[in-house]
């Protein structure tokens, strides 16, 4: 893949969409063949190759106990991201959380939790995104807000990859298709 | 960014505080249960004080530890947590110090009560909290290991004891014979050294088998 | 010959086949020496009488118990570094035998404590560590089973049984401490008694035997294993053609 590409990984449940994004993200080991990152193996990237991906999964990664805006700053933190509250509640108001940054997520929708989960792509600063599923339990201005930030992200040269089985076409970048079987 | 990974653990605790307190309360009462077993003698209970209060010690660190890793990777968080650019060891020691502050410094906190109720000297609770302080840390350090070996398992809580508490017998050795030795009215010290051995040789050792651990339960 | 070969499972199965009566049958030959010299050469003990003979069966138990601990944690740790899968296999499949050891010399150093000590159990400071080993064995095992992924249970299996091994000379030492210091609790095991000639014979043999029937065993089992999973990977395979 080359910066501003998105690649659509479709397939039936179970084909190996997940194991896939999982894979390019060091969580799961690969049965055989290569990973490469920039030229290099990823097992042998060490660290600093987190630097470069975020991976949205299934699960949120996101803490009911804490608020949205904690668990940006959080995710921020350990990540390594400078940010100010300014850049966090921005990220909020942009993926439609405004007015509920200090509650805590546990009385939050499902969907406004994946929104919270959302937010945290706008606070990174990584070239690779691997987003699973990311469409499930949104609604239809979240998928449009799901569109434009992979679109704008693609736009600044990054990359991403998207499994899912609902269509996901974008205006901008190059896209491609890859189609699992099982 | 580690700093940030205590600051979370510990904000998460501060919310859930009705869990460390029952792992409090769970400590005071099984402490408590032993005179009521064995009987009201001063000097019997005296004696077993030390093996008393460091054998609850333990069972009441086996609770904490499930919890370790368990919310975190129910919730999806602890993947994240293993997509962050620094080594995976430092997250763990980063988790496990939040534990060890929240779950073990209450029980050594509130030891010197259970102390006194099994008729310990003042010297001689000196010498127990000094030993709970070198020693849970290697409650922690040990027990995250067994915490992220049975991470999503069935019955993991039971298999955490089996796989965890006999590796703990060099603790409770050293640290229930601090106590015992000081209550005889001989030195402390040598135990206190050893515990102190024990506790560095887990602070090398476990966060990376932890860490190597980790990586095997989340795949 | 290429013995690179016999790392897969799928060839070394055959191989295991044709090596256990190698050392399956030397093993029942050596244990019928070995009881032989035990019981019909070996003088009675002035000290101990008859009884004493239980040691034959007893200190090879314990020895091969403790071994088999430390080459399960090598087998598990080289199937772990190097993914080989076979290495893996092995080191489930001693630690059962390696657990039955345990067992085996805890229960005969009961029968042996009776007489000899007047009761079954003494917190002496090597029946205390043999039952911590056994107790780090059932840690693997359980472990090991309640992991339904083979691969992870490996995985999981080796970080827990290098732990083990790295732990084990500290609790020796810790329970060898905790013993010295409760004295009077504690009778003196064997203090260096002279052995007979034919007594440290019988005792040899005997370890011998013990030491073949656990590579005949453990081969057994592995094959079993191999047998078990490997089957699941070519339905598997089948499966998704």
């Amino acid at each position: 893949m080359t910066p501003g590409t998105y690649l659509q990984v479709t397939g039936p449940n179970g084909s190996g969409k997940t194991s896939l994004l999982r894979i390019l993200c060091r969580l799961l080991p690969q049965e055989e063949g290569r990973v490469e990152w920039q030229g290099a193996e990823i097992h042998s990237l060490g660290e600093d190759f987190f630097a470069d991906v975020t991976y949205l999964g299934h699960r949120h990664g996101v803490k009911d106990e804490l608020t949205a805006e904690e668990n940006l700053q959080v995710t921020a933190g350990v990540n390594g991201i400078k940010f100010d509250k300014d850049a966090i509640r921005s990220a909020l108001v942009k993926v439609g959380l405004s007015g509920r940054e200090s509650l805590a997520t546990r009385i939050l929708s499902e969907g406004q939790r994946r929104r919270v989960s959302l937010a945290r792509l706008i606070l990174s600063n990584t070239k690779l995104w691997l987003l699973d599923e990311i469409l499930t339990s949104l609604d239809a201005s979240s998928v449009l807000l799901v569109r434009s930030l992979i679109e704008e992200h693609i736009a600044g040269g990054g990359m991403a990859i998207v499994a899912t089985h609902q269509e996901l076409t974008l205006n901008a970048g190059q896209s491609d298709r890859l189609e699992l079987k099982t | 960014m580690l700093r940030w990974i205590i600051w979370r653990d510990l904000m998460l605790s501060w919310r859930r505080r009705a869990d460390v307190l029952s792992t409090l309360f769970f400590f005071v009462i099984v402490a408590s249960l032993f005179p009521l077993g064995i009987g009201p003698e001063t000097e019997l209970l005296r004696s077993i004080a030390p093996g008393v209060v460091w054998v609850a010690a333990l069972l009441a660190s086996m609770l904490s530890l499930g919890r370790v890793f368990a919310n975190d990777f129910q919730d999806g968080t602890l993947e994240q947590l293993l997509l962050t650019p620094q080594p995976l060891f430092l997250v763990v020691a980063g988790k496990v110090f939040a534990q060890w502050l929240t779950s073990e410094v209450p029980l050594v906190l509130i030891a010197p009560l259970l102390g006194l109720q099994l008729g310990l000297s003042k010297q001689t609770l000196v010498v127990l909290v000094i030993s709970l302080l070198l020693g849970t840390p290697v409650l922690s350090l040990i027990g995250s290991i067994g915490a992220a070996l049975t991470l999503g398992l069935r019955s993991s809580s039971v298999l955490i004891a089996i796989l965890v508490l006999p590796l703990y017998i060099p603790v409770l050795i050293f640290g229930a014979g601090a106590v015992q030795a000081s209550v005889l009215g001989f030195d402390p010290q040598p135990h206190l050294y050893l515990l102190g051995a024990v506790l560095v040789l887990s602070l090398i050792f476990s966060p990376w088998a932890t860490a190597a651990a980790l990586k095997i339960s989340v795949e | 010959m290429n013995l690179y070969k016999y790392s897969s499972p799928v060839n070394f199965y055959p191989l295991a086949g044709r090596l256990i009566p190698w050392f399956a049958i030397p093993a029942a030959l050596l244990f019928a020496a070995g009881i032989f010299v035990g019981f019909f050469v070996a003088p009675a003990d002035y000290q101990q009488g008859e009884a004493y003979r239980i040691i034959f069966i007893h200190v090879p138990a314990a020895w091969l118990g403790m071994f088999l601990y430390v080459l399960m944690a090598v087998y598990a740790g080289i199937g772990w570094a190097f993914n080989a899968r076979l290495s893996s296999m092995m080191a489930s499949s001693i630690s059962v035998t390696g657990a039955m050891f345990t067992f085996l010399s805890l229960v005969t150093g009961a029968f042996w404590g009776k007489p000899t000590w007047g009761t079954w159990w003494v917190w002496d400071a090597r029946m205390t560590s043999t039952l911590i080993l056994m107790f780090l064995y059932i840690g693997f095992i359980s472990l090991q089973s309640s992991i339904e992924d083979p691969r992870r249970a490996d995985r999981a299996g080796a970080v827990l049984a290098i732990v083990g091994v790295i732990n084990i000379p500290i609790i020796y030492f810790s329970v060898q401490w905790w013993n010295t210091l409760h004295q009077g609790a504690t009778i003196r095991l064997l203090q260096k008694p002279t052995i007979h000639g034919s007594m440290l014979y019988a005792l040899l043999i005997m370890l011998a035997a013990c030491w073949l029937y656990s590579v005949a065993v453990v081969l057994i089992r592995v094959r079993c294993i191999i047998l078990e999973r490997e089957q699941n990977a070519a339905r598997f395979a089948e499966a998704t053609i």
